[in-house]
């Protein structure tokens, strides 16, 4: 079932009767499937059948199709729309039903022209494979048959595919070959299986795993805001819902780049062009500090851009996470962005109302969610079927009309996702980036990872909350400061505002453009949080005793707080130590000058 | 298609569409001429069935009768003559002269449609543009190759802004070449004249071309305009190597041509009645910005908009800023406060600022400055809403220094006159001297060496 070289069916030929924007009617098509690819028309434009009606098909046209005459034929050859998987895939760039848009802009120049038809992999390109199992071998689905190095940052596992089990027959010697070569065969019940490096996967059916588990390990993004006060466990999922500009796509770019996952696949679905272009220029030249190797060898990107046909754009989350699902199998952690899951929904909308379907809320379609459902319900951390861990996390950007969270798409995403960063418009105007809200967001991984934290210090948690409530008091404070103004307020509770300022300038407020703010370890994360829960507790005494605001604020070493997280680079943390114990040595002077202690 | 059959099997007529029964071998996006007498209409196929075709007519439909139409299909998709000998001409809403000189002879003829840029063939557009005005230049930079719309309000100076904008950055050079492509849909005489006049006395008019698809023309017409002007801004910058500035003005009535055309197709509306697509229809027209790899010119978008009732969460803003590389955004407030340009300070932004300003492009300091000023004007607001209950004298000392700040900002910074041509230079350092009222403290935006270098301490400053 799974093969590059794929039993072509005898073609199928109908004939166009209608057309309304890209859903086409077609007669004449028996036997043609559900899902199943047609071409359309002269051109041979790519279409899926998404609807049978007795003796008509509605095809769903990925290209622009403007010209298309009743009349035209449709041609089937009965194989389901699919993902071409195998080496190559890396650093490259596709469009929604994974043409490679480097191959198109040879063929056809700066502009993409319909009809284009390539392969998504090289088929002459030359791969070093070296097997890892020989004749004689018993084997069995998901099983690495041999390694190639796909780019010196991954090594691109030969898996026996799902479905093939036997004898292995035989299995060729180490050396160069190409996805076209066959590279062994396996004697199953039913007949000679003969393997190759890559093959065909239908986008829209999920990969079989053994067993799904339950995530444990954080995905560390370097992101203060994100690893400390919401983390995502690597298997998860999360949503970044946010009105235009308020940082989505930033967030997702940082994410793509300092994510501790394994391979990255960017799906820019519906969003602008030179976001793609930012990604395509940028990678190639950022290093992965783990390995000093650039950070475009890890990602694939998918890009059905706002101004490309919007029933690729449909498609292209699909066509990611297959994708991502073939790299998991392997025993990787994979991290999927799709940037923005609203368009597409939308095009999902536009497409149902062309097919005159019942609208429920808001013009899409009743099956919205469960369409949601599906595509994060193929996020997990998992045992695959060789028996390793893989993993995939998928974090999706949603646009809401008017930046207003109560419309469908947040709505049904946020019971799907367990990790939500809703950005705050006013902080994104404030320049308060990430402008992640930490009253509305949330994360239900926050008790699954806390053990990966323990390692580095038993009281995470502990402080975590503490400088969280800090956050909290502060929130509910604002509300009174807004009716009488801070000064009006005990001063026990301004300086608990003041240390809220703090946290947001000087721990939350993270800068993607400074060299050394961009990123933050775990390290440097619990250590700002110790500086700030030291002045927090310790000045706190003070105030408790009589001491002012003022006080406080007028220690030397305190406006240098701010600059802690831009000055002092993630190997020099002890720094911050150093910081503290000064910040220290100042309360305690304090306390005996003023107090007389 | 050589012979060109007529059809006069009409079966009705609803708004702006004709249906055409019997037709047969028409394809989708066809041009289409309408016949009737003398006068000629275009229009273009949305919907084709076996027998029937559903015409758009951009002349509108309005004279037309079932009977005495006669209806042909021209076998492709809309067309313009380009040339950079259109420069410096007058032309209607689909692209046809209307300043009384005859069409421009070329070979050279483009869809009007365009496609999609492959994004790989896409350069980042990086180069800074100098507009001269320092709300925009200092905190929202513009970029050559960006879509940076302008959100406005009824009755407030979007116009004057782009004028203004256009004079000042199109500053021609030995070894580049600016123009200038001005399309008016939906709006009256006066503002286009407006702008054709602004053009002419700063001498780019001869660089220009207008395209004219005003209040009086039938509204359906409005939805080709931009794709005509576009079309001509893509020659110009990918086969001419120009730099084009393309002004749109304004695309609320472009929307509400489109809504009007979705709803008498019957289509299931969305978000106040516009249609579902409305977002991507937009963005086949904004995406049409940028730079190519391999080529010299440009083409930078600014499209203007009016807020209906000046609320940015309405679907024509709301749709666009999820589309454009930000947004300026005027404000009702300061411009009742009597400034001049009214940019608001918060919500207005230039995503591509980020890597088109700096050391070598700009100035160092400048991103550092800009974030510096967007935060603490964002403290201003908070502090004003606080004053208005409980009293300006209630507030503390910093917090009056804050409001000091500003004003200051508001009447130093923001305002400028309507020809006053402001290098970065000046911005910056105007933008130094409306944070050397705060406290040095307060300004953790900026970097320390920043600081010892630009800031003007008390003495000298703040005056
Ligand atoms: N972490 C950050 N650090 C610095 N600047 C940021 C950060 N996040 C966002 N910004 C700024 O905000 C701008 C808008 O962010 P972004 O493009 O991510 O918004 P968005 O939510 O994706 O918007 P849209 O829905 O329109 O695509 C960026 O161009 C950048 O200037
Ligand atoms: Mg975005």
């Amino acid at each position: 079932m799974v093969s590059a070289t794929e039993t072509r069916n005898a073609p199928i030929e109908g004939k166009v009767i209608s057309v309304n924007g890209p859903i086409v009617k077609a007669a004449g098509l028996t036997g043609v499937k559900m899902f199943d690819i047609a071409e359309v028309g002269s051109d041979g434009l790519i279409g899926e059948v998404i609807r049978l009606l007795g003796p008509v098909a509605l095809i769903q046209v990925y290209e622009d199709n403007t010209g298309l005459k009743p009349g035209d034929k449709v041609i089937s050859e009965g194989r389901p729309l699919s993902v071409l998987l195998g080496p190559g895939l890396i650093a490259n760039i596709y469009d929604g039903i994974q043409r490679p848009l480097v191959g198109i802009s040879e063929q056809c120049g700066s502009y993409i022209e319909k009809g284009v038809k390539l392969s998504a992999l090289d088929a002459q390109k030359q791969w070093t494979f070296t097997p890892s199992a020989k004749p004689g071998d018993e084997v069995a689905e998901g099983q690495i048959i041999g390694e190639i190095e796909e780019t010196p940052l991954v090594v691109h596992r030969v898996l026996i595919p799902p479905g093939v089990f036997g004898r292995l027959e035989n299995v060729v010697e180490a050396g160069p070959r190409t996805i076209e070569d066959v590279i062994y065969t396996v004697q199953t019940k039913t007949g000679l299986y003969e393997g190759k490096l890559a093959g065909y996967w239908p986008v829209r059916m999920a990969r079989p795993v053994r067993s799904k588990k339950k995530p444990f390990i954080p995905l560390m993004t370097g992101q203060r805001i994100i690893d400390t006060f919401f983390p995502i466990a690597r298997g998860g999922t999360a949503a970044i819902p946010g009105g235009f500009g308020t940082g989505k796509t930033m967030t997702q770019h940082a994410l793509a780049k300092w994510c501790n996952a394994d391979i990255i696949i960017y799906i820019g679905c519906g969003e602008r062009g030179n976001e793609m272009t930012d990604v395509l220029t940028e990678f190639p030249k950022l290093v992965d500090e783990r390995n000093g190797r650039p950070l475009i060898e890890r990602t694939v990107m998918i890009a059905n851009t706002s101004n490309m046909p919007v029933p690729a754009r449909e498609v292209s989350i699909y066509t990611g996470v297959t994708i991502a699902e073939f790299y998991r199998d392997m025993g990787y952690s994979v991290a999927v962005m799709a940037d923005s899951t609203s368009r597409w929904a939308e095009a999902l909308r536009e497409l149902s109302s062309r097919l005159g379907d019942m609208p429920a809320e808001e013009g899409f379609p009743p099956y919205l969610a469960t369409r949601l459902a599906e595509f994060y319900e193929r996020a997990g951390l998992v045992e695959t079927l060789s028996g390793a861990d893989g993993d995939i996390s998928i974090i999706g950007a949603v646009s809401p009309p008017g930046g207003d969270f109560s419309e469908p798409v947040t709505q049904h995403t946020s019971r799907f996702v367990r990790c939500f960063w809703a950005l705050d418009k006013t902080l994104a105007d404030a320049r308060h980036y990430p402008s992640i809200s930490w009253v509305d967001s949330y994360t239900e991984y926050l008790n699954d990872i806390e053990g990966w934290w323990r390692e580095l210090d038993e009281q995470w948690l502990v402080i975590r909350n503490e400088v969280m409530n800090i956050l909290l008091e502060d929130h509910r404070l604002q509300q009174l400061v807004k009716l009488v103004g801070a000064d009006a307020l005990p001063m026990f509770q301004q300086f608990t505002l003041h240390v809220a300022e703090m946290i947001k300038n000087a721990f939350l407020q993270q800068n993607s453009f400074d060299p050394i703010d961009k990123y933050c370890s775990p390290e440097k994360q619990l250590k700002l949080l110790k500086v700030i829960l030291a002045l927090y507790e310790r000045g706190g005494v003070l105030v408790k005793a009589g001491l002012t605001l003022k006080d406080i604020t007028d220690l030397p070493s305190l406006s240098e707080m701010v600059r802690l997280k831009s000055e002092i680079p993630n190997n020099e943390t002890n720094r911050i130590d150093e910081y503290r114990e000064r910040l220290l040595g100042e309360l305690e002077l304090l306390k005996e000058q003023v107090l007389g202690v | 298609m050589c012979c060109e059959i007529e059809y006069t099997t009409i079966g009705g007529i609803s708004g702006p569409l004709v249906f055409v029964e019997g037709v047969r071998g028409v394809g989708l996006g066809e041009i289409v001429e309408i016949r009737d007498g003398e006068s000629l209409r275009i229009g273009q196929t949305l919907e084709v069935d076996e027998d029937r075709a559903v015409v758009q007519v951009f002349e509108g439909t309005s004279g037309l009768a079932v009977k005495g139409m006669r209806v042909s299909f021209v076998g492709r998709s809309l067309e313009i003559p380009v040339d950079r000998a259109m420069l410096g001409r007058v032309f209607d809403g689909l692209g046809r002269p209307s300043d009384g000189y005859p069409q421009v002879v070329t070979d050279r003829r483009m869809n009007v449609n365009g496609l999609p840029v492959n994004p790989w063939s896409r350069e980042y557009p990086r180069d800074f543009i100098q507009t001269g005005i320092s709300a925009i230049d200092g905190m929202n930079t513009l970029i050559r190759g960006q879509k940076l719309p302008i959100f406005s309000g009824s009755g407030m100076p979007h116009n004057l802004i782009a004028a203004q904008i256009a004079r000042q950055a199109m500053i021609l050079s030995e070894e580049e070449e600016f123009t200038v492509i001005f399309a008016a849909m939906g709006v009256k005489f006066d503002v286009a004249r407006f702008f054709i006049d602004s053009l002419e006395e700063s001498g780019v008019l001869t660089h220009s071309a207008i395209f004219l698809s005003l209040a009086d023309a039938p509204s359906i017409e409005r939805l080709i305009t931009p794709k005509v002007a576009l079309t001509l801004a893509e020659h110009l910058a990918f086969d001419e190597g120009m730099h084009v500035l393309v002004i749109l003005t304004d695309m609320t009535n472009y929307c509400e041509s489109l809504r009007e055309l979705s709803s008498s197709r019957g289509e299931i509306p969305s978000r106040k009645g516009y249609p579902g697509y409305l977002y991507s229809d937009l963005a086949s027209i904004y995406e049409r910005a940028g730079r190519l790899k391999g080529f010299d010119g440009s083409i930078t978008q600014m499209p203007i908009l009016t807020m209906p009732s000046d609320d940015i969460s309405h679907p024509v803003p709301d749709l666009t800023g999820y589309i454009t590389e930000g947004q300026i955004v005027l404000e009702r407030e300061l411009f009742n406060k009597g400034i001049y340009p009214p940019i608001a300070g918060l919500p207005s932004l230039s995503r591509l600022m980020k890597d088109g300003i700096g050391e070598g492009r700009t100035r160092a300091d400048h991103a550092q400055v800009a974030a510096q000023l967007f935060a603490s004007y964002a403290k201003v607001k908070r502090i004003r809403s606080l004053a208005a209950i409980v009293g300006e004298e209630e507030l503390s000392d910093l917090d009056k220094i804050y409001l000091e700040f500003g004003n200051s900002f508001e009447e130093e910074f923001l305002s400028q006159g309507e020809n006053e041509n402001r290098t970065i230079e000046e911005t910056l350092e105007k933008g130094w001297r409306m944070l050397s009222i705060l406290p040095q403290e307060e300004l953790y935006r900026v970097r320390r060496e920043d600081i010892d270098r630009y800031y003007i301490p008390s003495s000298d400053g703040g005056d």
